[in-house]
């Protein structure tokens, strides 16, 4: 299964969420489909991608969170897994691309290629529904079936370790994060 | 020994201050990680419906949770020790300075004159260092009189610079020995 096909079949279902996504791969390829001001791609500080889909959706609970996250990122804060569950929004959807490699630095493998287990280890910490997927059919229906149950669902996407040529989009930084946080207070305001 | 005290005499009547302080700046989100110092503080924050607290597994989440709740509209303030904040850092410099996020951190300044215990010594040695080297704006919160004014101050700064801001909690205003 490739990243980019998961995107693609849910881009359409994006445009009502707050969309977080972390830096490589996934910031590309989603971007790559069309950007929107609803997306927030966190182009460093690995980890803190589900962390600020928490404060989003702790603060806005009537919004739709999505996380996309990667093993290599959530493998560097699983403190993160329990703090969500902890407080279980029922508006945020955890989506981990896991490759089981760190893709843009040369592709060296994580430990989920020797057999960490990210959807036991969001089971552990108390995520109320975790589930692997590894085709396109089964993400699609994990994905429904997460935004029918509301409920705080981590879904581990098995993917192939293959991304785009380069990472570096024409939209920079800060005018993404102004973007967004404009995009939200009109939210607010409507 | 205070460590072992199940009555540690950290001041409530100033965590109280503390607390109301930040809540007249209008901050509605409070992370947070267990330490002596911000007992008071953190069970201030968890009994007032107005104020979304969240406890952390470790400081640096504090970080994405807070741009969160900037992205979302919300004020927000980040409590910790100064072990925490060595433990954020990296969340400081590639999230918060990188993208202009506004953080207000208190952090509670451990390893300073009149520590007790060595465990915390050497965290003491290099806070003040590692502010000035990461650029983040720092003041000392030593006295009852000035609480209200420099919590605002620090709140109104990281707003208006949209950078993180430091205010060092110490020991005269924290612990009544």
């Amino acid at each position: 299964m490739l990243r980019l096909e998961c995107l693609r079949s849910i881009y359409s279902e994006l445009e009502d969420c707050l969309v977080v996504t972390i830096m490589g791969a996934v910031a590309a390829e989603l971007h790559s489909l069309g950007h929107r001001p609803n997306f927030f791609y966190l182009q460093h500080a690995m980890g803190l991608a589900s962390s600020t889909g928490l404060g989003l959706a702790l603060c806005l609970p009537e919004r739709k969170v999505i996380v996309f996250d990667g093993d290599g990122s959530l493998l560097m804060n699983l403190g993160s897994l329990s703090t969500m569950a902890r407080y279980c929004p029922k508006n945020l959807l955890h989506i981990v691309f896991d490759n089981e490699s760190l893709l843009s630095v040369g592709g060296f493998p994580t430990a989920t290629c020797t057999g960490t287990d990210l959807e036991g280890v969001a089971r552990a910490a108390g995520i109320p529904r975790a589930i692997t997927v590894r085709d396109l059919g089964s993400f699609n229906a994990a994905v429904k079936d997460a935004t029918q149950s509301r409920e705080l669902t981590t879904i581990v996407a098995k993917v192939e370790a293959t991304g785009p040529a380069g990472y570096i989009t024409d939209l920079s930084l800060l005018e993404n994060r102004f973007q967004f946080r404009r995009h939200i207070q009109s939210l607010r305001q409507a | 020994m205070p460590v072992t005290n199940p009555f540690m005499p950290v001041s409530v009547q100033n965590s109280r201050l503390i607390f109301e302080s930040l809540k007249e700046c209008g901050i509605r989100l409070v992370s947070a990680l267990p330490e002596t110092w911000l007992v008071h503080l953190i069970r201030m924050a968890d009994d007032d419906p107005e104020v979304i607290l969240v406890r952390l597994a470790k400081e640096e989440e504090g970080v994405g949770i807070s741009a969160g709740a900037h992205f979302a509209g919300v004020k927000s303030a980040m409590l910790m020790q100064n072990h925490g904040f060595l433990a954020a850092i990296n969340g400081i410099v590639s999230f918060a300075h990188l993208y202009k996020i506004p953080l207000l951190m208190l952090i509670s300044y451990r390893g300073s004159f009149g520590e007790r215990d060595p465990w915390q010594t050497q965290g003491g040695n290099v806070t003040e260092p590692l502010l000035r080297a990461l650029g983040i704006p720092y003041f000392f919160l030593d006295s009852a009189d000035t609480v209200k004014k420099r919590i605002r101050q620090a709140q109104t700064l990281a707003e208006s610079s949209l950078q993180p801001v430091a205010i060092l909690l110490m020991r005269d205003l924290m612990w009544e020995e």
